[in-house]
């Protein structure tokens, strides 16, 4: 059984409805992140976030990307935020007020900021913007450990280095109480 | 009916606009959050905008295609990193001043 070429009833493809399905989810999951009180609650839809965004790199055509996106963000990184969250908070912590004094002045220049964002893509005429390009993974590898091999050692070296120094910072010192 | 949503995702302005909206919330989240691991997670945000807005460019131009995955790749390793050098930090601050909230260390103050 094939699937129709647009959606019954609604008359477009199935490409436009994932991508509306994903967006909506990143920003409402990004709009909770940021809002909600309980952090635990806020690092867990951080991660909708993500699965989110590695469905629109789908989309957008970058395979490679999105399951990196899945290794990383959310098989690791979100793992470390929910590790820190649970050694940091206290009970107490989710009683006290969730932002700053200056949220008002934040959200007003956030918003500011979406809106002149939204103003230069809409107004610019993209000169190259040609048909959607799916990525060739064959030679994103050729590329990645040819041309750019040196990048990739670099940031391996990086991670060595965070890693080293995120063990030195973490570590409890010897003979200190608690 | 939804003539203006047809082919959403053939539109570069589309994704590029998404990605705006995103760094515009993580740039909230930084700006307003007191938890310093909220402010963490709007930074992871931030950078998830800008990779979001690496791809787009990458899937609509030819000559930018292969380039693009790279850097995104390069972007993702490097916010791996960042976040462990931050929530180590935090973890070493909490330990000294037994709070998260960012408005409470004011050691450089005193």
């Amino acid at each position: 059984m094939t699937l129709p070429e647009t959606i019954p009833l609604l008359g477009f493809g199935w490409d436009d409805l994932l991508f509306l399905t994903f967006a909506a989810a990143m920003v409402v999951a990004a709009l909770l992140v940021v809002t909600m009180r309980d952090i635990i609650r806020c690092g867990l839809a951080m991660i909708i976030a993500f699965a989110a965004l590695a469905g629109l790199y789908v989309i957008a055509g970058a395979p490679v990307v999105a399951a990196a996106q899945v290794l990383v963000y959310i098989g690791a990184i979100s793992v470390l935020v929910l590790f820190a969250i649970m050694l940091t908070q206290s009970k107490i912590g989710t009683r006290e007020l969730v932002f700053q004094t200056q949220a008002v002045p934040a959200a007003i220049a956030s918003v500011l900021l979406a809106l002149l964002i939204g103003l230069v893509v809409v107004a610019t005429d993209w000169p190259e913007a040609g048909a959607r390009i799916w990525t060739d993974t064959t030679e994103l590898a050729m590329r990645l450990f040819d041309q750019y091999v040196l990048p990739f050692e670099v940031v391996s070296v990086l991670l060595l280095a965070a890693v080293i120094g995120a063990v030195y910072l973490a570590k409890r010192d010897r003979g200190e109480a608690d | 009916m939804f003539s203006g949503l047809d082919n959403i995702s053939q539109s570069l302005e589309a994704y590029l606009v998404l990605s705006g909206i995103l760094f515009a919330i993580g740039s909230f989240g930084f700006l307003a959050r007191r938890n310093a691991i909220s402010m963490l997670m709007s930074i992871e945000l931030m950078l998830n905008a800008v990779n979001l807005a690496i791809i787009a460019f990458g899937a609509f131009s030819l000559s930018l295609n292969v380039d693009a995955s790279v850097i995104a790749l390069i972007v993702i390793a490097a916010a791996a990193a960042e976040a462990t050098i931050g929530l180590a930090i935090v973890i070493a601050i909490y330990r000294n001043k037994k709070t998260p909230l960012v408005d409470e260390y004011d050691a450089m103050r005193q």
